[in-house]
């Protein structure tokens, strides 16, 4: 009697009434529909009741004893939560006030005695038509915010995966300030920054069409290339080459990244910058002056290699200079009014600036005073770089993980450029490679990357173009150095390098022994005047003093031979831990 | 008032076809709580509860209107308005035009489940 054998479209229905006789009747018109049927006799039982047999729709009579159908319904209600549970009150009572608090309590409609079977029959479907929509809307609602929450757990991994392939390179370096929203990769923006081998310093600012995944993809690729060529010390030029060549490849038609690529030269005082696509950069100089470095290229990723230009414009700094780049969020931010901050938000940012306000931090405030909402500065991306002393950025270091790989210990190799390649090529990059090789040494990349290149551009500069190098003491020499350098780089037949290194074990780590060798004639190194007590056999010829002080300070020896056309260094390492101070091992 | 009658056939025939084998459980179901709203009424009255007597009297107002007796629906609910006025003085008369009513009703339902 309490239930029907449920038929496959039944539904389960919960009847409260404290009357037999009318729950009675009600009980057998809502079988005879093929529902299933729960019976309650007071407030209490319905609410009871409801908790266990969870019912698609309730009939409830309005007055009953212990507690009645409006305090019923409530509860129902706040049980039911998200579901939509209709809620019919059952009712003689006729007044509108009466029937009015039913619907207040969260009654759904009325059923008014005597009961007729055509319209309770028609009232429950319909309510069950409601129920179904309302259910298909609730779930289509979970399944969308599922999905969402999905892809924020995704781009969130993603993040992390980028985050560690990426890292945040010397972007906490002290000269250097910048602004991108946690998310910003999903905006496509990117910010990388690293330290050269040898000093100095890369960043990149980059801005890629598009937002979402497809904006993050092709910022991975760029992380790796940049953060690898850097510390293989490979130039912001060539850096630039291979981004566009790999843009190229694999973004598809219409994509891009607008970028700007900044290479500082501390120890030249001087910055080399490519902009392409990106707005104005910004030089603004210790006396307050600015200087616009406009962009002067595609960006990244539309035009074929050969027709790429990496050409990076060069100026001339003081250390306090600054330089600004910023994506075009900044620019595209709007006020209230609807107008956009652009590139005069920018420069009246800039220009009236207090004497001592960064102008990074005057920027910020700009746009943050301009545009309309707070969110915008999501879209933001920004930095700033200042020229510094060479000595003091010398503590910035990447993060290099050590290799849990012995690596090779004895090996030799040799590798000689010739001729013009001596005007086209850095031996440098795989040379450092090489060396890199031997985890011993890749903590050491900085020192065996400055040793290799002051030994090259002696070898090149000296040894085959036979450059005074007292010209580079004036301005006005200076221009001619490099003028007289560029003509006899054409004129180099016959002539050549040549780096021999070995690398040997030794108890306490291993020895590095680098021979550079050229074509060139030579000098007289035994009766060099600097440092004549010092050096054995020989004395600096054609290095200046300041390079060869360098080579003595990091090597363990550096011996010429020959006719002062062969150097020879050797370079000790030890392995960490086996002394107080690993810094200064290999100078013992 | 009076123009009302005992049963409404009609209504009556309509539960028939509806309730099948379980019409005579409905009408001894209706007879038996019809005994017991009435000794509810009388206790109402007797401790001059003018609450607990229209609710009783609503109830039995609702089960007379779903049996299909609309005189003695009727005569509920003038019970059920006095109980909210708080008039309790007419109440025993009112109760025992019920009771009159109530034993016409049951005789003629009798009838009908003996048929």
């Amino acid at each position: 009697m309490e239930e029907s054998v449920a038929e496959p479209k039944s539904l389960t229905i919960l009847i409260a009434d404290d009357s037999d006789t009318d729950r009675l009747i009600l009980a057998v018109l809502v079988r005879r529909l093929g529902h299933r049927v729960f019976e309650a006799k007071n407030g209490q039982e319905a609410v009871q009741l409801f908790q266990h047999c969870e019912p698609d729709i309730v009939l409830l009579d309005a007055l009953m004893p212990v507690m009645d159908g409006m305090e019923a319904a409530r509860q129902i209600k706040i049980l039911a939560g998200e579901r939509m549970v209709p809620l019919i009150f059952l009712t003689s009572l006729s007044e509108a006030e009466e029937l009015a608090k039913c619907l207040d309590a969260g009654g759904d409609d009325f059923l008014t005695k005597p009961y007729n079977r055509v319209i309770l029959e028609a009232k429950i479907n319909a309510f069950n038509r409601m129920r179904l929509m309302h259910q298909a809307l609730s779930s289509q609602r979970d399944l969308i915010r599922e999905r969402n929450e999905q892809l924020v757990t995704e781009q969130e991994i993603a993040k992390r995966v980028f985050d560690n392939v990426a890292h945040t390179g010397c972007l906490d370096a002290f000269n250097i300030r910048h602004h991108a929203s946690p998310l910003a990769l999903f905006n496509g923006d990117v910010l990388f920054a690293a330290p050269f081998p040898a000093g100095g310093m890369l960043v990149f600012i980059g801005d890629f069409t598009g937002h979402g995944l497809p904006a993050a993809i092709g910022a991975m690729p760029l992380a790796e290339i940049f953060y690898g060529m850097v510390s293989k010390g490979f130039k912001g030029a060539d850096v630039l080459r291979e981004f566009n060549q790999k843009l190229k490849k694999i973004l598809p038609p219409g994509m891009f990244c607008c970028g700007g690529m900044i290479e500082t030269e501390f120890k030249h005082n001087q910055l080399q910058v490519w902009n392409g696509g990106l707005p104005d950069g910004w030089l603004v100089r210790t006396s307050g002056e600015l200087e616009v470095v406009p962009s002067r290229h595609l960006p990244l990723g539309i035009l074929p290699s050969d027709q790429f230009d990496d050409g990076m414009d060069t100026l001339a700094t003081e250390p306090g200079d600054r330089l600004l780049m910023l994506t075009d969020g900044f620019l595209e931010s709007r006020n209230a009014e609807g107008q956009l901050f652009g590139d005069s938000g920018i420069r009246r940012a800039l220009e009236s600036r207090a004497g001592t306000q960064h102008p990074f931090d005057a920027v910020m405030e700009a746009v943050g005073h301009f545009s309309a909402s707070a969110a915008d500065t999501d879209d933001l991306t920004m930095c700033s770089v200042e020229m510094v002393d060479e000595v003091g950025i010398s503590t910035i270091h990447d993060r290099i993980e050590p290799s849990p790989l012995p690596g090779p210990m004895e090996w030799h190799c040799e590798y000689e450029i010739r001729e013009r390649t001596l005007g086209d090529f850095s031996p440098l990059p795989l040379l450092l490679h090489i060396c890199m090789e031997v985890p011993g040494l890749r903590r050491k990349s900085g020192e065996i990357y400055t040793l290799l290149a002051e030994l090259y551009s002696n070898a090149l500069e000296h040894g085959v173009l036979e450059l005074p190098s007292h010209w580079k003491q004036s301005a006005d020499g200076f221009d001619q150095y490099y003028e007289e350098r560029r003509r006899r780089l054409s004129r180099v037949e016959g002539h050549f390098i040549r780096f021999s290194l070995s690398h040997s074990m030794t108890p306490s780590g291993g020895r590095l022994r680098i021979v550079c060798e050229d074509s060139g004639s030579g000098f007289d190194f035994h009766n060099h005047p600097i440092l004549e007590s010092e050096l054995r056999p020989g004395r600096a010829g054609r290095y200046a003093g300041r390079g060869l002080l360098l080579l003595k300070r990091l090597a363990e020896s550096v011996t010429f031979h020959q006719q002062g056309n062969q150097v020879e260094i050797i370079f000790d390492w030890e392995v960490a831990g086996t002394s107080s101070n690993p810094a200064s091992s290999h100078r013992q | 008032m009076t123009e009302q009658p005992h049963l409404d056939g009609e209504a009556l025939a309509e539960l028939q076809d509806v309730m099948e084998d379980e019409f005579d459980v409905l009408m001894r179901t209706f007879l038996y709580d019809s005994r017991e709203r009435i000794a509810s009424l009388k206790q109402a009255v007797s401790e001059q509860d003018a609450e607990a007597l229209a609710h009783a009297a609503h109830s039995f107002k609702g089960s007379c209107i779903n049996i299909g007796a609309p005189l003695l629906g009727e005569l509920c609910r003038t019970a059920e308005n006095a109980g909210k006025e708080q008039r309790l003085e007419k109440v025993p008369a009112i109760i025992d035009a019920i009771e009159k009513e109530f034993r016409n009703v049951a005789d003629l339902l009798e009838k009908l489940m003996v048929r």
